[in-house]
């Protein structure tokens, strides 16, 4: 097998194996009924992280994704509240604000030679606070026309229901997946990841390429946050916060490298369904503290990082004896 | 030589310099459509600085290039791969993480309804790679290949995109004998397809295996260039480490070297970078050290100074035994070493003349017994003075400072902790001629004050003048030991070139 598979593969086992263990113990947790809550509640993450990889994989992070979603959030209840826009126009508006917002970042990244740990932080402290500009409260959305979108689900058979908001994170996934793996612009992620000054001198365009892969975060971000209010019916300028790290979380459980430059876009969908898991199975087990949740987590990143060393490792050897 | 029709690619008096140096002087250089031309040079030549005014990697400061009879001007090594020329270095520019098809069509897949034809790309790069005798899953990750692998996708892709001349920087350094011939017959290939080759190595036995001509550079300038099968293996020789100044310098004060030696070194080594080798130096002695880049110099003095720990023998001072088993454990039995590359390992460029001269010093007294200010005034004044570094005062940045002014201050700093067996690796490299003389004279002063000096370097008629025995290396390790009357450049020159006919047999 080639090695580019093994974190992905070390993934799908984890998952596999900790589903059978709870199915074991609870075999409720098989119904589609659950199956169904996995997607509905994790749809914001599983978006967010999808944007989220793309920058890993470049060789970058951001950290502006929680409160990009918080902004997205109250932006959109304060905008339904106080004007007669129709939801969907509010949602295309606060979209290109997000893609302006992430596109913006890129550009400052790549043209001052900043860190992008340092501009995402940033901006991270500036959407936060943009969103307590516009509310300090928790405004709940009344608008008829989110009832009708939560209205619209798929009836799995077994009473489970793929909802509006966990069929688009499916959706988001698969375009995620074709853009990664089908398109030019993919290619220049992964080769980004690679190495930037290589990858300039075979001719990657480094400054679009950057520009796009924060635009495509902020972009999904904000689609995040639109699924997070008609998930939660509100927006709050506190909401949301540590997103972002359950995103990086959820990409590195996937086997996406740290450093960039290796991963799958799918291999993050089953880092969400891990923690997902890893969530449902300590709410029906009803003693457990949901604190377990984090330690869980804690481990199995700590474990994936020491594998992705581990492969390196492996593959130097690899190289030399070849 | 006149630009003939059949010249692919010529460069007419190449002009280049830095602040302080002047990298290129002049150089002509013309390349044959399919001809395997290497371009030799010791370090500093000068043959990376011409190579990257060629790729646009540097813009040149003089000259033109003709490429096909037309006069080009690329701006950057991705312009010049769009004008034909394609480069291959020794650290291969791909990227590792991606499939071999990838880099060998990153950026111009091939496209179906907007999506990348991954099918369709791979049976190309199979086809490409077919033409270089080699059988790939070109959907794995290059990492996963050997360098000489990489090698070969990188010359593929350089081919491809170029097609017209493809430069080669040291791409064997890294290959072992079997990789340089698979190479060897991709190189003979593309001369055959009508390419021009530029071949940089510093592998002799090489540049006669497979090349057509030779251009020698020496101090940024054009020393010449010759038919390969018409040029003797020494004569080669003779025109890398250069002759001109072929006076016969005087054989140094050969009574100056007498008594007991001080530092014995019996059968000491490392594995993998220097054989084992036996070395005696007296007090008041500059021991020269001489050989091809490559042949092992550095290794010696790294070893001797504990900065690669020695695997085999034994280091005495005075008949006494010590461990130099690190550059600590070194420079507490009063050994100093002012390195090669003075840039990534001698100076500090943010911090002052002043705190790069008490660095060594400050450092083997420990970071808790700090030297008071007023003797860090003391020490670099009086250094400054005595070396005549020249600069504006003590405090400024050192980075500031020519080469030959930062090449003093590193010795000063060394000296600053009054060392008793010093070694220097090419002290006089890209500095000056002025800069150069002093730093000359200052190694016969210190010499004449006891101190035993281990002298590194590629000037040939630099050692004669001052060494007073000189220890030729050849394929990492010590083959000849000049003394005396013996100290000559002609007789440093043969033994070099001895060794390397003697390998190629």
């Amino acid at each position: 097998m080639k090695q580019k598979y093994l974190p992905l593969t070390a993934t799908i086992l984890i998952f596999v194996l900790s589903y059978a263990l709870c199915a074991a113990q609870y075999p409720n947790i098989l119904s589609t009924r659950v199956i169904g809550n996995l997607l509905t509640d994790n749809a914001f993450l599983g978006i967010a992280a999808v944007g989220m990889t793309f920058v890993i994989l470049s060789g970058g992070i951001d950290l502006s994704v929680g409160s990009v979603i918080a902004f997205t959030g109250v932006f959109l209840a304060v905008v339904l509240e106080h004007t007669s826009m129709h939801p969907l126009a509010a949602f295309a508006l606060v979209l290109a604000i997000t893609t302006l917002f992430g596109a913006l970042m890129g550009v400052i990244i790549h043209y001052l030679e900043m860190p992008a740990f340092i501009v995402t932080l940033a901006g991270m402290f500036l959407a936060r606070g943009m969103a307590f500009v516009l509310s300090i409260d928790s405004i709940p959305i009344k608008h008829p026309f989110y009832a009708t979108l939560k209205g619209f689900y798929y009836k799995l058979p077994g009473g489970g229901r793929i909802t509006l908001i966990g069929g688009l994170m499916l959706l988001v996934f698969a375009v995620g997946i074709l853009i990664a793996h089908r398109t030019r612009f993919g290619t220049n992620v992964y080769a980004l990841g690679g190495g930037t000054a290589t990858a300039k001198l075979m001719g990657v365009p480094i400054a679009s390429t950057t520009v796009k892969i924060y635009a495509l975060s902020g972009l999904l971000a904000g689609l995040s946050g639109i699924v997070f209010s008609l998930y939660t019916s509100a927006g709050y300028s506190l909401a949301a916060v540590g997103v972002e790290l359950d995103a990086i979380t959820a990409v590195v459980i996937g086997g996406t490298l740290l450093t960039g430059g290796s991963g799958f876009v799918a291999g993050t969908l089953v880092g969400i369904f891990i923690q997902g898991l890893i969530q449902t199975y300590i709410t029906f087990d009803g003693s457990l503290s949901s604190w377990w949740t984090k330690i869980l987590i804690g481990a199995l990143l700590f474990a994936f990082i020491l594998l992705q060393k581990g492969i390196i490792h492996l593959s130097r050897d690899d190289r030399q004896r070849a | 030589m006149q630009a003939s029709s059949d010249n692919i690619l010529s460069a007419v008096r190449i002009d280049k310099g830095f602040p302080g140096t002047k990298a290129l002087d002049k150089v002509d250089f013309h390349l044959q459509r399919g001809e395997v031309h290497a371009l030799l040079g010791e370090n500093g030549a000068g043959k990376s600085t011409l190579i990257k005014c060629l790729t646009g990697a540097y813009r040149r400061d003089g000259g033109s290039i003709l490429l096909d009879g037309v006069e080009v001007d690329p701006r950057d090594t991705f312009d010049a791969q769009r004008l034909g020329i394609g480069t291959v270095y020794q650290e291969v520019n791909l990227l590792p993480n991606l499939s071999v098809a990838e880099n060998l069509f990153l950026g111009r897949q091939p496209r179906r309804f907007g999506m990348v034809d991954i099918r369709a790309m791979n049976r190309k790069a199979r086809e490409l790679l077919s033409e270089y005798e080699l059988e790939l899953d070109v959907t794995r990750a290059l990492a996963s290949y050997s360098v000489a692998i990489q090698q070969v996708v990188a010359i593929a892709r350089a081919v491809d995109l170029s097609g017209k001349v493809l430069i080669l920087d040291e791409p064997t350094a890294s290959l072992d004998a079997h990789e340089v011939a698979l190479l060897f017959r991709i190189v003979r290939r593309l001369k055959a397809r009508g390419l021009g080759i530029i071949f940089i190595t510093h592998f002799l036995e090489q540049v006669y295996e497979i090349s057509d001509r030779i251009t020698v550079l020496r101090n940024g300038r054009l020393v010449g260039t010759r038919n390969t099968a018409d040029l003797a293996r020494r004569d080669l020789v003779a025109m890398m480490i250069g002759r001109e100044l072929a006076a016969e310098i005087h054989a140094v004060h050969a009574n100056a070297a007498e008594g007991e030696p001080r530092y014995r070194f019996r059968n000491y080594g490392r594995r993998g970078r220097i054989d084992p080798f036996d070395l005696n130096v007296r007090g008041g002695e500059v021991v020269g050290i001489a050989g091809l880049l490559g042949s092992g110099r550095t290794e010696t003095a790294e070893v001797l100074f504990g900065a690669h720990r020695a695997d085999s023998g034994t280091a005495e001072i005075d008949g006494r035994r010590v461990e130099l088993s690190s550059p600590r454990a070194a420079i507490r039995q009063k050994f100093g070493f002012c390195p090669e590359d003075r840039k990534t390992d001698g100076i500090v460029g943010d911090l002052s003349v002043r705190e790069n001269i008490v660095l060594a010093l400050q450092a083997r007294r420990g970071w808790t017994r700090p030297i008071s200010r007023a003797e860090q005034n003391r020490l670099a004044d009086l250094y400054i003075r005595a070396l005549d570094i020249r600069t504006a005062d003590r405090e400024k940045p050192i980075k500031l400072l020519s080469g030959g002014n930062q090449q003093k201050a590193i010795l000063a700093r060394w000296l600053a902790t009054e060392p008793e067996f010093l070694i220097l690796d090419e002290p006089t490299r890209g500095i000056d001629v002025g800069a150069h003389a002093e730093i000359v004279r200052l190694i016969e002063s210190l010499r004449e004050k006891g101190m035993s000096l281990i002298v590194i370097s590629s000037e040939i008629e630099e050692l004669v003048a001052y060494s007073t025995r000189v220890i030729v290396l050849r394929d990492r390790a010590h083959v000849a030991e000049l003394g005396g009357e013996r100290i000559t450049a002609h007789q440093i020159v043969e033994a070099i070139a001895a060794a390397n006919e003697r390998r190629a047999s």
